[in-house]
């Protein structure tokens, strides 16, 4: 699922398939994602996990890295905690 | 001639109890009565007045959106003093640089008082270290509305109509250096004249999520439906950006019948919304909706429309403006009386000056009409040897009329710069039809994003404090990106590093640093080798040129860039 985030992340937010980003790197309070690119990582998410991240969640104090979000979504998923 | 304090002294006697605004918060909608705002404007007055702040002092204002900004913005013009709306910190923007900006802003404008959260204190005070001239610093938490006004303690009832109300900046280093300053007479011409161009009445809503430190949502979305007293709706333009739905939510509960928008707002709204989130909104109120502050596309307009003309939204809303801080804000409105004129013309012949209808089977560019020029504004294009161009071909917009700036603010040199014989020179670049405007590119180098002003030089600067990169061998620019229906920002530096690891490596550098210590988010950074940039014959880096071959570089294919 990390993966797939971070995949997203680089190809269609920051148009930069190349670059490395880890899953601890911080996306939100450094500005790699901007304002902008929240709706479409929340768009993303809901249509490839099935999970709906508010909006009012969409800021570092919620998930700043792809693991917290990964995890955010893991606890979401319907078959979590089995 | 009235004044600001005046008009919302006359609003208070005439209906006190009617809605101002509705402010709407995360979780929360608050109405505020015309009285509430008095009432809490001057509790500012009162406190500023406390501190010793007098009529005609700058006041700059640090809040963030929400009634602790407005009251503290109309508290300062009731007191006479000329505030300044800074904008606030934002999450990835280096503590560093705000200071320096904040640092910059102060030592032009040298401001009487700084009004921000007893939070923020800290930081404020650090950046006031550095400078002189700074008189109070005041805590928003201190200051609370009062129960009673006595118009005897609101000085700037007595004010007249050439003191200057506020200034109004753009963002970054550059541009808080230069802060127009607009008379009361000004803001009043402009809304007199610009309420008669859109029929506005106190009969309208206008629904807003821009920020009031931009002339856009200052004057369009905030001093002018106040001061008509056509109900408010307000919203922060943090909430917008995360629920762009939350905008059509707003038109169709409070029944809004204005709004403005920068071009990419259509094109965010059309993508990026939701179906379950329109489920039964009713857009039929809305009768204009502007589009202003960055270059209109055709294409964006289409693109709102499809999505929304389901939901009532109607094709004759969609309407234009061209606007700038130094005519207060509207200079032309289009798309009231008729619907917005399409020029279909050539791209080649835009390419080399002339905007010729496309007859033939050329590739072609739609351009929006800007519309009219509103009464008491004045407009022509010129050419470059400062001649009236003819109907058709691109030169410089110039324009005068009764709302201009009263000049940048402790900047005489800048104000003179910006003046040929009474007209002010735009720096932006269009061509006259059948008496419309067409905007169609700039000469000033400014970059536009989502609207924002940007500064090149300010980026530049910045990539230039990156180990490996050559100092002043750096240029930024923008490039239309038809997706976003904005600019996106390019940077390309020199550098001695020719290995492709390290210079993939100095560009991500740049594009983290760039972005962390300004107010965007850069999307193409290319590390060159030495003399790649090309230079004008006096030594200037060329950045229009510069921006081309890069375009060249990167898409090779004839990706013409020839709109703006």
């Amino acid at each position: 699922m990390i993966d797939q985030i971070i995949a997203f992340i680089t190809t269609e937010i920051i148009k930069n398939p190349t670059r490395h980003i880890s899953e601890d790197q911080s996306l939100i309070s450094s500005g790699l994602i901007d304002s902008f690119g929240l709706v479409d990582l929340a768009l993303f998410v809901e249509d490839t996990f099935g999970v709906r991240i508010e909006d009012v969640e969409l800021t570092s104090s919620v998930f700043d890295t792809a693991a917290e979000l990964a995890q955010l979504i893991s606890k979401r998923l319907p078959d979590s905690g089995s | 001639m009235k004044t600001l304090p005046q008009l919302l002294q006359q609003n208070l006697i005439r209906d006190p109890d009617r809605i101002a605004l509705h402010m709407l918060d995360t979780d929360s909608r608050q109405p505020i009565s015309h009285k509430a705002l008095m009432l809490g404007a001057s509790g500012y007055c009162q406190a500023l007045l406390a501190a010793g702040i007098r009529k005609g002092d700058v006041v700059i204002i640090i809040l963030q959106h929400g009634l602790d900004l407005i009251y503290a913005f109309w508290g300062s013009i009731l007191l006479g003093a000329v505030p300044s709306i800074m904008p606030f910190l934002t999450e990835k923007l280096s503590p560093e640089t705000y200071r320096k900006s904040l640092t910059s802003l102060i030592s032009v404008t040298n401001p009487a008082a700084i009004i921000t959260y007893p939070a923020f204190m800290p930081e404020v005070q650090q950046a006031v270290r550095s400078t002189a001239g700074v008189g109070t610093l005041l805590s928003s938490d201190q200051i609370t509305p009062i129960n009673e006004i006595y118009p005897e303690s609101l000085p700037g009832l007595a004010c007249s109509p050439s003191d200057l109300a506020f200034l109004q900046h753009s963002s970054g280093t550059t541009g808080l250096q230069k802060g127009v300053a607009l008379s009361h007479q000004a803001v009043i011409h402009q809304i007199e004249s610009y309420a008669k161009a859109i029929r506005m009445t106190s009969a309208d809503a206008v629904v807003s999520w821009l920020p009031l430190y931009h002339d856009m949502g200052l004057i369009a979305g905030f001093v002018m439906p106040i001061l008509l007293r056509s109900p408010l709706v307000l919203m922060s333009p943090f909430d917008w950006v995360r629920a762009p739905y939350k905008l059509m939510q707003a038109v169709s509960d409070y029944r809004g019948t204005l709004s403005w928008l920068p071009n990419f707002a259509y094109n965010f709204c059309a993508q990026k919304i939701r179906e379950r989130h329109l489920e039964g909104i009713d857009l039929s109120s809305w009768r204009a909706v502007i589009n202003c502050s960055e270059p209109m596309r055709w294409q964006s307009h289409q693109m709102f429309l499809e999505r929304f003309e389901p939901y009532g939204l109607r094709p004759s809303a969609l309407a234009t403006c061209y606007a700038m801080a130094e005519n207060v804000f509207a200079v032309t409105q289009g798309g009231m009386d008729a619907p917005v004129t399409v020029d279909e013309i050539d791209a080649s012949a835009l390419q080399s000056g002339r905007a010729v209808v496309n007859g033939g089977n050329h590739r072609s560019v739609q351009m929006l009409s800007a519309g009219r020029p509103i009464e008491n504004t004045e407009l022509r294009v010129l050419t470059e040897g400062r001649r009236d161009a003819p109907e058709r071909q691109i030169g410089e917009i110039a324009i005068r009329s009764n709302c201009m700036l009263t000049g940048y603010y402790n900047r005489q040199d800048l104000t003179e710069e910006a003046f040929f014989e009474g007209w002010y020179l735009t720096g932006d670049l269009g061509y006259l039809a059948g008496g419309e405007l067409y905007v169609t590119g700039r000469k000033k180098e400014i970059i536009i994003v989502g609207g924002k002003n940007i500064y090149p030089q300010d980026l530049e600067e910045l990539a230039g404090e990156v180990p490996g990169v050559h100092p002043g061998r750096v240029v930024a620019f923008g490039v239309f990106n038809p997706d976003l229906g904005t600019e996106d920002v390019g940077i390309v530096a020199e550098s001695d590093r020719s290995e492709p690891e390290a210079r993939h490596q100095i560009a991500t550098q740049i594009r983290d640093h760039v972005t962390q210590n300004s107010d965007v988010a850069v999307r193409h950074v290319e590390a060159v080798d030495r003399e790649w940039l090309l230079k004008t014959s006096s030594g200037k880096i060329a950045r229009n040129a510069n921006r081309d071959k890069f375009l060249r570089m990167r898409f090779p294919e004839p990706k013409l860039e020839s709109e703006s």
